[in-house]
């Protein structure tokens, strides 16, 4: 899995609340058995008319954002599905770290799977970077994760939380199947016991 | 110190808890189905791993597969055929349980599990599909994964896990005629949101949630992930240890006793600590309908459309956007909203009980839709439906009868709306294009589906009851 240490660049604004797993990427996309290149169909229903042509009004279609790195979004982003061709789709465009006042649990959990930062700042603090986002090349953001701070352009420090374990894997690129396997004995140890304790499972 | 349910089954899992609660959480069962697995069997291979416990893990194909009779013949969309037949050789290759598209047992994933007593009491579940919060119905923690999660499940039959919050959802009295399980569900995200949920395991009870069938029960906890929880719990009963005898995979002989003398010990303590508490009156349910595009946008059938700026914050915005994609004024009456499509199925409605409860209103009746599919939630509730009667009565209503699948729920099957297609659904979500790019779903119970597909316009289903008796 890819690090994620520090990141500075230009932020897409998305306001809007809600934003759901199928915009992020609709079902018929879903369809492929590998995880590469679903960037091309990210938020394809917005992105794209009926033709395939891009609509112009949809923020990554515009010059400015076409190579944003960062997400600045309305409430609840990622709700929905537990498809991981949501954070799939979003990191295959470029996308390595989402701001916003609330995520869904499960997506939540899935960006740090693909070393992608989700990042829960209270609503003004989201207003103010929103603000930058507008901007475009004009407002850079910066995020730094040892020390936990979202800088907007105009050097605002906003700092946020996360899980430990979870900073410590995006921050070094761990695989988690190779850090559970490191505890094969305890968990060789809990099946005899379920085992006797219901044998029925 | 006193425990929830959701304390118990937790702690019955731990394998392993590091310093800052981060917990290693064993799996009893893994569900899959072919679309969140591909990705995650490659992982195994392109490794060398295996599968920890093929006997723990349960597979079987519903999201792609098509619902018209000649799919016996195979799928002719090459992508979802390689999902399947990729599925297929998994299956295979790594020696799990599976059910293939032709075997009756066949079906939605969250419908086959406790069909087949795979689902027990006390369990943890987990499957690459968020409606995996079904199983919760039997006092089970069950929760959806992602796909790295599900490689995680599959080479180490663990979870890395952080312990939830505890959210009691208490549903006073007994429902009134006409409103059912589905309208609980609706109604308990209209009032906490799609997001009110997030961080919590729920556990739903009251006498309206006692009273209810374990077809019902499934219902409600499926749409806990629609109120952002991790998962959605109701404590088990006689109701669920009837259920689970004798099913295939369900305990037998001393192993049942030993089985029930534990299960009976799963329910939340007195004085337990709940981090978050609801209360609803079942007499102020009424059947609803969404009118938007998220499960949160929900009104009594008998209510109007809302004005965007009756809202606060961003959803008025995503409220004016849910008006225009949906074809809707603010003040239109709701039941005057007419529809082209009724879908009957899916993990939400798509058991036996629904299609009774369908069937009781269709009954003599025909539909005045364009189209209206029936899709069972398995190869198995469809037998039975065919034994009882129920599936004469669709057909001579009107309805396609279809073989199991999630079909229309989420089309990723031919089963499709067209743009601006306007259907009422029995399913979980009216997210924009879920249903086909451009199409409209207005959620609801088997009833009320039934209902509107007689009158061809959303209808409060009491109004139809009254007619009948």
């Amino acid at each position: 899995m890819d690090k994620f240490t520090t990141l500075t660049g230009v932020a897409a604004p998305m306001p809007l609340v809600n934003i759901d797993t199928d915009m992020i990427i609709p079902k018929q996309f879903l369809k492929t058995i590998q995880r590469s290149g679903l960037g091309k169909n990210l938020f394809d229903e917005m992105r794209y008319d009926d033709q395939g042509n891009e609509i112009p009004d949809f923020v990554l279609n515009q010059p400015a954002y076409r190579k944003a790195q960062i997400l600045v979004a309305g409430d609840n982003f990622g709700c929905g599905s537990s498809r991981e061709h949501a954070p799939w789709a979003l990191a295959d465009f470029g996308i390595k770290a989402i701001i916003s006042t609330s995520f869904a649990d499960i997506f939540y959990n899935n960006c740090f799977k693909n070393g992608m930062l989700p990042i829960v700042l209270p609503q003004e603090q989201v207003d103010v970077l929103m603000k930058d986002a507008r901007k475009g090349e004009n407002a850079r953001i910066a995020i730094d994760l040892e020390s936990q701070t979202v800088t907007s352009a105009d050097g605002h420090v906003f700092s946020f939380e996360i899980d430990p374990f979870k900073k410590h894997c995006l921050l070094n690129g761990l695989d988690d199947i190779g850090l559970t396997l490191e505890k094969v004995s305890a968990i060789d140890t809990f099946e005899a016991k379920a085992a006797q304790a219901r044998p029925w499972v | 110190m006193p425990k929830t349910l959701y304390d118990k089954i937790w702690d019955a899992h731990v394998v392993h808890e590091d310093s800052d609660g981060t917990s290693l959480l064993y799996i009893d069962r893994h569900l899959v189905h072919e679309v969140t697995s591909p990705q995650a069997f490659e992982g195994l291979r392109m490794a060398g791993r295996k599968v920890r416990a093929p006997e723990k893990t349960i597979a079987v194909p519903d999201h792609n597969v098509p619902t018209t009779p000649d799919r016996v013949k195979g799928i002719e969309n090459p992508e979802s055929r390689i999902q399947v037949e990729a599925l297929d050789s998994n299956a295979r290759e790594f020696g799990v349980h599976y059910y293939p598209v032709n075997d009756i047992r066949q079906g939605i994933v969250h419908i086959v599990g406790p069909e087949q007593g795979w689902t027990l009491p006390g369990m943890t579940v987990v499957c690459g599909d968020s409606h995996t919060a079904t199983h919760g119905a039997f006092g089970a923690l069950a929760h959806g994964i992602g796909t790295s999660e599900v490689e995680h499940v599959l080479a180490t039959q663990t979870l890395i896990q952080k312990k939830s919050k505890n959210m009691k959802v208490e549903i006073t009295g007994s429902l009134p005629p006409g409103v059912t399980a589905k309208d609980i569900t609706l109604s308990v995200i209209g009032r906490t949101g799609t997001a009110g949920g997030t961080g919590y395991v729920i556990e739903y009870c009251g006498q309206a949630i006692e009273e209810l069938s374990m077809e019902g029960r499934m219902t409600v906890c499926n749409m806990a992930i629609e109120g952002g929880a991790r998962a959605g719990l109701i404590a088990p009963d006689e109701k669920t240890f009837a259920y689970v005898k004798g099913r295939p995979h369900a305990p037998k002989g001393a192993q049942w006793d030993a089985a029930m003398a534990w299960w009976k010990t799963l329910k939340s303590d007195e004085g337990a600590h709940w981090d978050k508490v609801i209360t609803l009156r079942a007499e102020d349910i009424a059947p609803v309908v969404t009118w938007g595009t998220s499960p949160e946008d929900v009104l009594p059938i008998t209510d109007s459309v809302p004005a965007p700026e009756s809202f606060s914050g961003g959803k008025v915005e995503a409220a004016q956007r849910a008006l225009d994609y949906m074809g809707l004024k603010a003040g239109q009456k709701l039941s005057d909203i007419e529809i082209d499509t009724v879908f009957i199925g899916s993990c939400t409605n798509g058991r036996i009980e629904d299609l009774r409860a369908a069937a009781e209103i269709l009954k003599g009746r025909k539909i005045a839709v364009k189209r209206a599919m029936v899709v069972p939630g398995s190869g198995l509730v469809r037998a039975q439906a065919e034994e009882e009667g129920l599936a004469q009565i669709f057909i001579d209503a009107g309805f396609e009868w279809r073989l199991a699948g999630c079909s229309m729920c989420l089309a990723m099957n031919p089963d499709q709306l067209a743009p601006g297609e306007r259907c009422a659904a029995t399913s979980n979500r009216n997210f924009e294009g879920r249903q086909g790019r451009g199409g409209r779903t207005h959620l609801m119970s088997p009833a009320m589906a039934a209902a509107a597909a007689v009158t061809g316009r959303l209808t409060d289903v009491r109004e139809m009851m009254t007619e009948t008796a």
